[in-house]
């Protein structure tokens, strides 16, 4: 697949100094799916901003499909579209118009047809003559996608689409960048629900303190999230694995007192009866069984607070 | 240059007049027609005449600058300012379009309001007196001059207002002294002489003499003086544009 975003070495300094984007490098292939996970202050909405020209960068360079977003803004900016976090909409115009202006301003010509199919897809064709302030806090969100896609954008930023919204709509959300990807538009959301990146996305990428730390198949990440562990405590405090135990590639936890045993929860056999007969046949006590599972949030987590713990 | 978009930001904002068209319209017509009234009657018939032209019909020139200086900058500030303030000037800063093009489609449809106000004004006057435009091409191409002027001076102020507090005080502080005492109501030659020379640091004083020149063939300053005067404004307004251009001030970080 091509790419069709590429974001190369990418800064951003606010005029205090602050530095927002520190070097981020990633390339976004067509028709993909990724989630941009962070936490608050990360530097998503700087991301999104700095490709979609609201804010200017300071160093890198960002190309989308191979022009160049300062050089070749034109043809760049058009075929991106900007789904913001904030709602902003201007409330006394009617829906049809405000979706027909940002046409109109990413220089496409007017269409109706056009402008019926996106309002129809995004359930707000009964609503086009209702001025925006009559809408609800969904249905607004509803009219800034309309907006996005109204120059049928290939790229599309959604910056925490779904940040305050209910549990349907979510869902909704959910379903419309799915068929835009039925559609070869490729989808690029912000968010810090890790379970909004496990629904939709293709790939994840962390992005914290302006630094992207990784950027990963979503099944592979799913696959280490599969990884479950068994904490087996023992009455007994051991200095070493028992070499009866020895095939199990166990590891020894809390000073000697536990053996963690880490097993893929998704295969046939999770070798756990056996081991727990070979922990009993060796004659050990037990005091507790307990299992554990990493979740993404956990990787999450260790990756966003590592520079800290290096500090 | 993206014309489509030009048209559709112009398209969006004339929008936003038709839509309180009715305060739009009769605001100014009520106020035209008190200054008529308070002015025009009340004052106007112990002046009787100034340079040769009947009070009530001296002013009508003035009046209508008055309205267009003060709109003109009240509808662009105003139309690139609320962008800004409910957030949805993102669109404009993503779109595919230049700075030019926000300012032709922001600052065209601003001056189309302005002029489409100064043209009620002109036609309730003929209600309450009897004017003759000696000079209908000159007048209009005031008109329009001013309108673009002022509408781009008003664009200016609505990308350096911080808050409706800002928006509102060049307007209130200088333009509305200003196109008072630039002989809106009067002719300069009736003023003390010191207050004559005082005057003509007032630039508005030229755009209201040229414009009058334009009706009646009086002027207070020499009809190219005027011309040069608007010129300058223009060209300094343009600048001021250009900069802003240049460095994204107040709008793109």
């Amino acid at each position: 697949m091509a790419t069709i975003l590429s974001i190369q070495n990418l800064r951003k300094s606010y005029a205090g100094g602050f530095e927002a984007l520190k070097g981020v490098n990633l390339d976004i292939e067509e028709g993909e799916i990724i989630a941009l996970l962070g936490p608050n202050g990360a530097g998503k909405t700087t991301l999104i901003s700095t490709v979609c020209g609201i804010t200017m960068p300071t160093s890198g360079t960002v190309t989308v499909a191979g022009y160049d977003i300062l050089n070749n803004y034109r043809q760049a900016r058009s075929l991106i579209g900007l789904v913001p976090q904030e709602i902003a909409l201007e409330p006394f115009e009617k829906v049809v118009n405000t979706v027909r202006f940002s046409r109109g301003l990413f220089g496409k010509g007017r269409k109706d047809s056009a402008v019926e199919d996106i309002l129809k897809r995004l359930s707000l064709w009964d609503k086009r003559d209702n001025q925006i302030r009559e809408l609800s806090g969904g249905m607004k969100r509803r009219v800034l996608i309309a907006k996005a896609l109204a120059h049928e954008p290939r790229v599309l930023f959604l910056d925490e689409p779904t940040a305050g919204v209910d549990v349907e709509l979510r869902k909704d959300m959910w379903e419309i960048v799915e068929q835009l990807r039925a559609d070869g538009v490729t989808t690029i959301l912000t968010t810090h629900y890790i379970e909004e990146a496990e629904a939709i996305a293709d790939r994840v990428g962390v992005i914290s303190k302006g630094e992207i730390l990784l950027v990963e198949d979503k099944d592979t990440l799913m696959a280490r999230m599969g990884r479950k562990q068994l904490d087996v405590q023992l009455t007994t405090q051991l200095d070493a694995v028992p070499d009866v135990l020895a095939a199990y590639d166990l590891r020894l936890g809390d000073g000697g007192w536990t053996l963690i045993y880490s097993y893929d929860v998704n295969a046939e056999r999770t070798g756990i009866t056996k081991l727990l007969n070979d922990v009993q046949a060796s004659g050990l006590q037990l005091r507790d069984v307990v299992t554990r599972q990493s979740s993404l949030e956990d990787i999450f987590v260790s990756l966003v607070n590592q520079p800290e713990e290096m500090a | 240059m993206n014309w489509t978009a030009i048209r559709a930001i112009y398209v969006f904002e004339m929008a936003r007049f038709f839509r309180t068209i009715a305060q739009s319209l009769i605001s100014p017509v009520l106020s035209t027609s008190l200054y008529f009234v308070v002015f025009g009657a009340a004052i106007g018939s112990r002046i009787d005449q100034v340079e040769g032209v009947s009070y009530g019909a001296f002013i009508v020139p003035g009046l209508i600058m008055l309205t267009v200086m003060t709109q003109g900058i009240s509808n662009a500030s105003f139309g690139i300012y609320f962008p800004k303030f409910i957030g949805t000037i993102y669109e404009l800063l993503s779109a595919p379009i230049s700075f030019l093009e926000i300012v032709m489609g922001y600052v065209g449809a601003a001056a189309t309001k302005a002029m489409f106000i100064g043209i009620i004004i002109l036609i309730t006057s003929f209600f309450f007196v009897d004017i003759q435009i000696q000079n209908p091409a000159a007048m209009i191409a005031f008109l329009i001059l001013t309108c673009v002027s002022f509408a781009l001076f008003g664009f200016i102020i609505g990308i350096w207002a911080g808050n409706f507090e800002q928006l509102q005080l060049v307007p209130l502080l200088i333009v509305t002294p200003l196109v008072f005492l630039g002989g809106s109501f009067y002719s300069i030659s009736m003023l003390p002489p010191v207050w004559q020379t005082i005057s003509m640091f007032n630039p508005v004083v030229y755009l209201i003499s040229g414009f009058r020149w334009a009706f009646f063939g009086v002027e207070d300053v020499p009809i190219l003086t005027s011309l040069v005067a608007i010129a300058v404004f223009t060209s300094l307004c343009l600048g001021a544009v250009w900069w802003i251009f240049k460095t994204g001030w107040r709008i793109r970080q």
